[in-house]
């Protein structure tokens, strides 16, 4: 291996890295707010990916029919819990926010799809659908178990990766897609070309971990969500709902891993069932923060995402085995070094 | 005597499923011999997460294990598969230690994520070593042959399973009826009071998943025979998650659980994939979205399973009375021990800037009753999880009869002859409350899980049972014994936590506000209780509220204040302490 070579590696190692920080950041907020551990991530970054795709070869993506089908669910569960409480009043509001409006970014969907919009449009709109996903199953799912123990709620996190897996396979079909990059300018300092694809990636991933940390550290709902991080039934006294704070965690993360999706795409092309391994990824780089560090979450997605690059130059047929098995000496590192006490639940 | 019913309906199920091959056409006896298979390796999960409250994904990759160990030792070096078991064992058994060890002692969502990670290694691992066959797998696997008897028949073969099947259902039930069986099931919500016993958690976690992953690696050394070939597909997650599923679906509570967990998965999964396809119109595997919305309806509205409604069928076995036994013999620590029992030493408790313990110091005599009394939020508390080894000292020592266990775990505390109460109640709900205090006995008792599963453990579990029988006897509980922990009232579960610590034959017991939430008379009997310890030479150290009780029964008190000792000495001083007036009083 030749200094070209490593700068190159190193280069994909830290694109890779750092969607897969992003990744990494949005399994450590949903943990330490909902105790969830969030298997299912990487079908958020799967749906990101090809409803993109689907956009770009002007059809109506598996998207529309997915999203319309959860917000039926949804409103049902939230309208017979309504109707239970007796709050016949509330319900025509709650129907408008659960029904309401994924309804209507599937319907935006569904008109823009073959009108060719630019990127950038067509990212947004990929967002906002994937990004409603989020909450929805949060309400279907997890809300009503939200107390059980980290082991119940980690057993149907894997149960809802079935699901969606299989519902990827239903509504996106089994064929492979790529997205196109958002540039495909490239530049020569000394010996080393960058692409500016990579530079973008890298540049978004620092932007949005910048806007994160000022949402957390400046903006009531941040705080609000720190709060039930650090003391679920404190929050609660103090007038925080808890199932606002998980519908709110969901949309955060959601968004977060529909931009992965959508920044992974002209890079990897992504089948139904690639999200696993990637959020596993993600979920490594988590680890190494103890899935309560938000920098050390992310500095370990980066040691992921080039570990990868670098075990793909060497043994190619190995990566996975390579990635995977980080995390022994990780958990080991860990065990040894940090005092833990069981929880009781 | 009768034969109780629930041995008729076990006897009647043994024959249905070994007549089973003799009368059913071949494909469903193929689907028999899945079932059995599956089954052994959902056992080991219902024992892992259903008792012990820990999980994996990755059984499908100690499945591929054994599997793979057995398929390239007999193949590349004609090794007998009688042999290749032992092999494919020995390797399961040192990488679950190593994976266990890792990754139980932290918090219990480790395991899990560590074996979905193991899993997915090792099925990229399988495909992609040439000497393994990669992606095609290995061929030309031998049958079983048992004497001179041929198992290539899948009617013969079937046999084998199920017996095997049910030799493991056996042992694994017989390990819940033992005093690792006790110990096992309290790690799900008791922890803390089952390491104030003596049982090493993190030790028994690690026997539990190794205990799971000897049995996956059995069902794979069956797999590879009855297949006679593998690849690395049956090994990989999915299949890993799917296990879990059939102990969670079964119920993970029960051994029958398994069976019955497995039986319906794999049945739903037959039907599902032959009426999905057609309904959509499009081949693919559809079936985990079924899966995946089942589970999560089940953990949100049936958490226990549909074995219960199984069970709700069989009839309900009457508790046979407990026989009367000689006790279990002594624990090896001097009642009568000169000078002081323990000592409290400058011992300091810091969270953060609070100061909660102060460089208190005092000691217990041998033989005394000592009540350690104080406004709320004195450092009573603190001070009691210090001594009992659940808070760990800032600074300072505590020695227990000469020997520091400032710095040790409440486990190895509990064996210095040390037994405790809770506060808040620790018993386990749905256990009887035999079994509840038999868990007290725990480090009076040696059998271990072999011993159990054999049930070689018969002598000394009938023991242990006279010893927490005439423990409940002794505090008045006797007609409760066959209930339900959680259908006593309060009060009468504090008084199951002294039972349960007196089975634990301590020297020293450690009293948690025992006489909260007692009645008059109760806690008149309780006290008499306590005083009758005492003349037998135990030594009792009582945090309390109640004044009256603590000023009657102790013989000396500790009055704290603000983390520091405001005073010490007889009942009868305290009461005229003036500091001590000031502090309950606020000055008089």
């Amino acid at each position: 291996m030749d200094l070209s070579i490593a700068a190159f590696l190193t280069q994909d190692g830290v694109t890779n890295g750092a969607i897969y920080a992003l990744l990494a950041l949005a399994l450590v907020l949903v943990f330490t707010v909902t105790r969830i551990i969030w298997i299912p991530s990487g079908e958020f970054v799967t749906y990101g990916t090809l409803t993109l795709a689907g956009l770009q070869l002007g059809k109506p993506p598996g998207t529309v029919g997915l999203l319309i089908g959860v917000a039926v669910v949804a409103a049902l569960v939230e309208s017979f819990a309504t109707v239970r409480n007796g709050e016949w009043r509330r319900l025509p509001a709650r129907l408008a926010l659960w029904l309401g409006i994924p309804l209507l970014i599937a319907a935006a969907i569904w008109w823009a799809a073959p009108r060719a919009f630019p990127l950038p449009v067509q990212v947004l709109l990929t967002l906002a659908a994937v990004t409603a996903l989020g909450p929805l199953l949060y309400r279907i799912v997890y809300q009503p178990i939200a107390d059980a123990s980290v082991l119940v709620l980690l057993i149907v996190s894997v149960a809802v990766h079935f699901a969606l897996t299989g519902l990827g396979l239903w509504f996106f079909g089994a064929e492979g897609s790529r997205t196109p990059p958002f540039t495909g300018a490239s530049f020569q300092l000394d010996a080393m070309t960058f692409s500016a694809q990579s530079l973008f990636v890298v540049a978004t991933s620092v932007v949005l971990i910048g806007a994160l940390y000022v949402f957390f550290g400046r903006s009531l709902y941040g705080k609000a969500l720190r709060a039930t991080a650090v003391n679920r039934i404190g929050a609660r006294l103090v007038g925080i709902s808890p199932s606002f704070a998980g519908a709110l965690t969901f949309v955060l993360a959601a968004l977060l891993c529909a931009f992965c999706g959508v920044l992974i795409g002209p890079i990897t092309t992504i089948y139904y069932d690639s999200g696993f391994l990637v959020s596993l990824k993600g979920f490594v780089g988590a680890i190494i923060g103890g899935l309560v560090s938000y920098p050390l979450a992310a500095a370990g997605a980066l040691l992921v995402g080039l570990l990868e690059a670098f075990s793909s130059f060497w043994a190619s047929a190995f990566k996975e085995v390579i990635v995977f098995t980080l995390i022994i000496p990780v958990l080991l590192w860990r065990s040894l070094t940090t005092r833990h006490h069981e929880e009781d639940d | 005597m009768s034969i109780p019913g629930a041995r008729i309906a076990s006897i009647a199920f043994a024959v249905a499923l070994f007549a089973l091959p003799l009368v059913a056409p071949p494909f469903w006896v193929t689907l028999g011999n899945y079932i059995g298979l599956y089954s052994i390796v959902a056992l080991g999960l219902v024992l892992l997460t259903g008792v012990a409250g820990q999980t994996s994904f990755g059984q499908a990759a100690f499945v591929g294990l054994g599997a793979y160990t057995t398929a390239y030792l007999t193949t590349h070096f004609g090794a007998s598969p009688w042999l290749t078991l032992p092999a494919g064992l020995a390797i399961t058994l040192v990488v679950a230690l190593a994976l266990g060890f890792i990754t139980l002692r932290m918090q219990g969502h480790y395991l899990p994520l560590a074996t979905i990670a193991w899993g997915i290694s090792l099925f990229f691992l399988f495909g992609n070593l040439d000497w393994l066959g990669g992606h095609t797998g290995v061929t030309g696997i031998p049958p079983l042959t048992l004497g001179p008897i041929d198992l290539k028949d899948e009617r013969r073969f079937y046999l084998l399973i199920w017996a095997i099947a049910l030799a493991a259902l056996w042992a694994t039930h017989n390990l819940l009826d033992s005093r690792q069986g006790r110990a096992l099931r309290a790690l799900k919500g008791g922890l803390e009071m089952a390491e104030a016993f003596g049982v090493n958690a993190a030790r028994l976690k690690i026997t539990a998943f190794v205990y799971a992953a000897l049995l996956a690696c059995v069902s794979g050394w069956l797999y590879a025979h009855l297949q006679r070939f593998v690849n690395p597909t049956p090994f990989g997650i999915n299949q890993g998650i799917e296990y879990l599923f059939m102990a969670v679906v079964g119920g993970a509570g029960s051994v029958w659980g398994a069976i019955i967990g497995a039986t319906l998965i794999t049945l739903l999964k037959q039907v599902l994939q032959d009426v999905l396809p057609r309904l959509l119109g499009r081949a693919g595997n559809f079936e985990i979205v079924v899966f995946g919305i089942l589970m999560i309806l089940l953990l949100q509205f049936a958490r226990n399973g549909v074995g219960p409604w199984f069970s709700r069928w069989l009839p309900k076995r009457r508790p046979p009375p407990v026989p009367d036994a000689p006790g279990l013999s002594a624990r090896a620590h001097a009642r009568r021990h000169a000078g002081a029992l323990l000592e409290v030493r400058s011992a300091r408790k810091q969270f953060g800037g609070l100061v909660a313990v102060n460089d208190l110091t005092f000691d217990i005599r041998a033989g005394e009753i000592l009540g350690l009394i104080g406004p709320n939020g004195a450092g009573k508390s603190t001070t009691f999880a210090l001594i009992s080894g659940a808070l760990s000292l800032t600074a300072g020592d505590v020695v227990f009869r000469g020997e520091s266990i400032g710095s040790r775990e409440p486990y190895r505390i509990a064996r210095l002859g040390i037994a405790r109460t809770f506060q808040h109640v620790r018993l386990l709900p749905q256990m009887p409350v035999l079994d509840n205090v038999a868990l007290g006995a725990y480090l009076r008792g040696r059998a271990g899980v072999a011993r159990a599963s054999l049930r070689l453990d018969r002598d000394e579990e009938r023991r242990t049972r006279a010893v927490a029988a005439r423990a409940i006897a002794r505090v008045g509980l006797a007609g409760h014994q066959h209930d339900d922990a959680v259908s006593l009232p309060l009060g009468k579960q504090r008084i199951v936590e002294i039972a349960r610590a007196l089975a634990a034959d301590p020297s020293l017991l450690l009293l948690d506000e025992p006489a909260a939430g007692l009645r008059y008379l109760e806690k008149q009997a309780l006290a008499e209780l306590l005083r009758s310890l005492q003349r037998e030479g135990m030594t009792i150290l009582l945090v309390e509220h109640d004044m009256e009780f603590v000023m009657g029964l102790t013989d000396r008190l500790i009055v704290m204040d603000f983390g520091e000792k405001l005073a010490e000495g007889a009942p009868i001083e305290i009461q005229r302490d003036p500091l001590v007036l000031e502090a309950y009083l606020g000055g008089v």
